[in-house]
């Protein structure tokens, strides 16, 4: 039995097709998926994302707790500023990417996917135990909310007199949005300018309500989980359990400028990982756009001209930006040419490309 | 939800058949709840005409953002027509299921066996929506 979230009533209002995605009960699309895509690139998309965890970790070593947990150095981090960074086991495998705000000096926001989230919380908690910082998990307590496109920045500017135009990407402030107390971030994970509020539960839906009406005339359309993927995918942007996954290093990834061996201390993670850190890996994650009309999926064999496997795709999607399928794959690390995706049994040609397909202008 | 005619003939595999009653060439397509089901269809791929199928093969496959599936043959015979229109186009899929977005017509050998009538496809469907 999926969850629902704070806001599902607003979603079968709305006519959404509701999906399980990850344990929860998600607006997958409301109409057309494409449309909303669209809507994101060209004016505004408004996004539930209350399958979020957000955890706190508070106290006078909180910085130093993370420091420790986590593959980032987080106590360098200014109040007010957040970091992508990454949860790693002792072996270096990724438990799962992150981000993290720090709110005051003495309290972060530790930000995990919905499949993910108990266990960072579980991880976090044990992690941070020799040091004075205690971690709490909220998630049921927030809901999430996103406005991404090029017009979120006006239709913000009507619900909240928060100075905006000083909020810089990756920084959050607390504010009031349409009459509540919120956490403003300007963050996402589309490729657009845009912001995620993060909210009590019960504000969910006045504030929903709110950024509707506010978003109206900016051309602004409810999203679901179908084009939050499409868009992520043509910003290059990692999903956890396709590009990442805990049988691969940060390194594999090429997300190898995550892991701070800078920074003071001991890190879970960094006994295993310093060894990687000039080894050129075996794979690399890279862009492939198809030629023909057909898919790339997730799990798909990426071939090379005399048939051999050469790498497998991770997720793949029709391309509204481009108008043609992509992909992300890992692929051997001396090819760029001559390979193909084998589609169901065909050999469909792609090229390979630089990440991301798409880059806001 | 959407419309179930009641002239036309259905697959649990969520194809639509029309012509039946009319003669030996038959057209097929996918129904309208397949569709709002799929999402945006980006890609359709029909048999070759001339092509001898036989019921419950797959013979082609359509494609939406999220997902494929393949399209089967209701019946068996000869694929005499295809739409080239769908295959240049596949959002007709979805905005015309019925309609425009039909995929490709076959002639009859044999008997269509197993096919179900608008009441039947609506008590099937009813049940996994």
């Amino acid at each position: 039995m999926s969850r629902p979230t704070p806001l599902r009533g607003v979603h079968e209002a709305l006519g959404a097709t509701l999906t399980d995605f990850a344990g929860w009960l998600m607006p997958l699309r409301y109409g057309s998926e494409s449309t909303e895509h669209n809507a994101v690139r060209q004016a505004a998309g408004l996004f539930d994302l209350s399958h979020m965890g957000e955890i706190f970790v508070t106290g006078p070593q909180a910085g130093e707790a993370l420091d420790y947990a986590l593959v980032g150095y987080l106590s360098a981090l200014e109040p007010g500023r957040a970091r992508y960074t990454m949860i790693v086991s002792p072996s270096g495998g990724v438990l799962d990417d992150l981000i993290v705000y720090r709110l005051a000096n003495e309290e972060f926001m530790v930000v995990a996917n919905a499949s993910n989230y108990p266990r960072v919380a579980a991880e976090l908690t044990e992690r941070a135990k020799s040091f004075d910082a205690a971690v709490d998990d909220r998630s049921e307590q927030y809901a999430l909310v996103a406005v991404q496109g090029p017009r979120s920045r006006a239709i913000m500017g009507e619900v909240t007199d928060a100075d905006l135009d000083g909020l810089k990407y990756y920084a959050g402030l607390p504010a009031t949005v349409a009459g509540r107390e919120a956490l403003i971030a300007r963050t996402g994970y589309t490729g657009e300018d845009g912001f995620e509020l993060f909210v009590a539960a019960a504000d969910a839906e006045p504030l929903w309500a709110a950024l509707t009406e506010a978003g109206a005339a900016h051309g602004l359309l409810p999203a679901g989980l179908s084009a939050r993927d499409t868009l992520r995918l043509e910003a290059g942007m990692p999903l956890y359990g396709n590009e990442l996954s805990a049988d691969l290093t940060p390194f594999d990834a090429g997300l190898g400028r995550v892991v701070r061996f800078d920074k003071p201390g001991d890190f879970v993670g960094r006994a295993a990982l310093e060894p990687l850190k000039d080894v050129p890996p075996t794979r690399r994650r890279v862009g492939l756009v198809a030629t023909g009309r057909r898919v790339p999926r997730h799990g798909y064999p990426v071939v090379s001209e005399d048939g051999a496997v050469v790498g497998e795709v991770t997720s793949g999607a029709p391309s509204q930006s481009l108008g043609r399928p992509i992909a992300m794959a890992y692929v051997d690390n001396d090819l760029s040419t001559g390979l193909a995706v084998d589609i169901r049994g065909s050999r469909e040609p792609v090229d390979v490309v630089d990440l991301p397909f798409y880059r806001r202008k | 939800m959407s419309s179930i005619p009641d002239d036309l003939h259905y697959t649990k595999e969520h194809e639509w058949i029309a012509g039946i009653d009319d003669g030996l060439t038959l057209t097929v397509g996918i129904t309208a709840y397949a569709a709002e089901a799929l999402g945006d269809v980006v890609y359709v791929q029909v048999p070759e005409v001339g092509a001898t199928v036989a019921a419950g093969e797959a013979v082609g496959e359509v494609e939406s953002t999220k997902s494929v599936s393949d399209i089967f043959a209701p019946v068996g015979g000869e694929i005499v027509e295809v739409n080239q229109a769908v295959v240049d186009d596949p959002s007709l899929v979805n905005s015309d299921s019925y309609g425009d977005g039909w995929l490709f017509r076959v002639r009859l050998e044999g008997d269509a066996d197993d096919l179900l009538s608008a009441e039947e496809y609506a008590a099937l469907t009813s049940g996994e929506s």
